[in-house]
């Protein structure tokens, strides 16, 4: 008979949590940051068909890096959380903080439940009226989550990012004031990550809002001649 | 399938409108809502509907809205029971949202007419009550390049309207108002004045349709869907269109 293998909770967790790092530092990075009318979501994304950056309600917004099919999972579990509060509630109920603590609890399930974890890193972010009422929160593989203001970064040069947007960040950026900060904090990423010098903008950006000035629904996203434009001036 | 109505009939089928209730209502304890009309026009299609509901006898509401805009690029008219009605309405906005965000992409004008099939079907049980939602659904259609109205029994049956078309109880006149003053290719301006004259016949012969309430100033909810999305009227066009409506009235009350 054969003698059941035993690891430790100690071990089994930091198995895990290594084999989920080591397979999101692979991803491009994502930066999402709040100015003046708006939360605005920048990835690099060669793909204009499989999204990084989604809709989840009026003023909520998604971002993942990481294993697509995974964090489609999530994304399509946040659309239908939210449309079903909103439905049996009001569409006024519906929170960016609701939203990130069922993803917590998702995250962290499948953290210690399954055999392998999910390979993804999250940010939520709801709009305010102003800025000072942005939200955003960032979760990670394990479920943690993280609530911070004005700017998050997540992906494998996640911290690269994040430094380059604390220094070019100031509240009430406007649009392509912010947008180009973000690129250019992706573009310390790319290099960071030492296999490429392409700048991203060719690589392919995915760019998109939450419009503070909308009403309802208030997600769009920029593309075509009006990212060019943005990237331009 | 990315289908809300899907979703919720698995995850919390108490929540579909009209699922409850055995035994008949007495009706006259139930709000019902009564004219809705549509007009094709030049570039898409205009939608009006009367601000009146009624139980039994009585007017139970002035200002009741029975048009409603389902998304970007299509719009629903309601007649019948109004509380049903409404919460069918709310269930078909997240419906169409739902599966947008889902896909990635808006739903074709006849996969929309067909999820709103479904759901009228779902009720069939409370319309053998009497509890019926009739509505009637219009957009532009991107593929066709023009505008549509699509209308409904009871039973979810669908149909195309060519021109024009009309439900609730005061649809017999406000269609017969319609059938003498609508041509091809109509203005949505003109289409809207067609709109405000039918309903004026409508509630000039249907007890059950309010006319335009020129002294608490409620006038009908007009809409226009073209290429460029939903339009609901301000209440400051619309009144502008009904002064000229009543004030032809004055000399000729037929129309």
């Amino acid at each position: 008979m054969t003698t059941p293998f035993y690891a430790s909770p100690e071990q089994l967790v930091r198995d895990r949590s290594e084999y989920a790092r080591k397979n999101i530092a692979r991803g491009r990075d994502v930066a999402v940051l709040s100015y003046a009318d708006g939360i605005l979501f920048v990835a690099v994304n060669p793909s204009s068909a499989l999204h990084k950056v989604s809709e989840i309600y009026d003023r909520i917004g998604f971002a993942a890096v990481g294993k697509y099919n995974e964090f489609e999972n999530l994304r399509i579990a946040g659309v239908r959380y939210a449309d079903m509060r909103g439905y049996a509630y009001d569409r006024s109920d519906v929170t960016g903080r609701g939203l990130a603590n069922a993803f917590a609890q998702t995250l962290g399930g499948i953290f210690i439940e399954n055999s392998k974890p999910y390979e993804v890193e999250v940010v939520v972010a709801e709009l305010g009226t102003t800025v000072v009422d942005d939200q955003l929160y960032r979760l990670t593989y394990d479920g943690s989550v993280s609530d911070l203001s004005g700017y998050v970064a997540i992906g494998g040069q996640a911290e690269t990012v994040g430094a380059a947007l604390e220094a070019s960040h100031a509240a009430g950026l406007e649009l392509g004031a912010a947008l180009h900060a973000a690129v250019e904090a992706l573009q310390a990423g790319v290099a960071a990550a030492g296999n490429s010098t392409d700048a991203v903008a060719d690589t392919g950006l995915e760019v998109a809002v939450l419009d503070r000035s909308r009403q309802g629904r208030t997600f769009r996203r920029i593309t075509g001649p009006a990212l060019a434009e943005l990237l331009g001036a | 399938m990315p289908s809300f109505h899907d979703f919720l009939s698995g995850a919390a089928p108490e929540l579909l409108p009209g699922r409850s209730g055995d035994g008949r209502l007495p009706l006259d304890t139930v709000r019902h809502g009564t004219t809705i009309v549509a007009l094709i026009c030049e570039g898409g299609v205009v939608i009006a509907g009367d601000r009146r509901a009624t139980m039994g006898n009585v007017i139970a509401q002035r200002d009741i809205e029975k048009v409603f805009k389902a998304d970007e690029l299509s719009a629903i008219g309601i007649a019948g029971t109004a509380g049903i009605a409404v919460e069918m309405v709310r269930l078909f906005q997240v419906e169409l949202e739902h599966y947008e965000k889902l896909e990635g992409r808006v739903l074709s004008l006849d996969g929309k007419a067909n999820r709103l099939t479904t759901m009228i079907r779902g009720n069939l049980g409370m319309a053998m009550q009497g509890l019926a939602v009739v509505p009637l659904f219009v957009g532009y259609d991107e593929a066709l390049g023009r505008g549509r109205i699509i209308s409904y029994d009871v039973t979810g049956g669908r149909n195309d309207e060519t021109g024009f078309h009309s439900v609730g109880s005061g649809s017999v006149f406000a269609r017969g108002a319609l059938k003498k003053r609508y041509h091809d290719g109509v203005t949505a301006d003109e289409a809207v004045s067609l709109a405000v004259n039918a309903l004026y016949d409508a509630a000039d012969d249907d007890s059950a349709t309010g006319g335009p309430d020129l002294t608490r100033g409620i006038f009908p909810v007009v809409a226009v869907v073209t290429a460029d999305g939903y339009r609901r009227l301000s209440e400051s066009e619309v009144g502008a269109v009904v002064e000229t409506v009543v004030g032809e009235r004055m000399t000729n009350p037929g129309g």
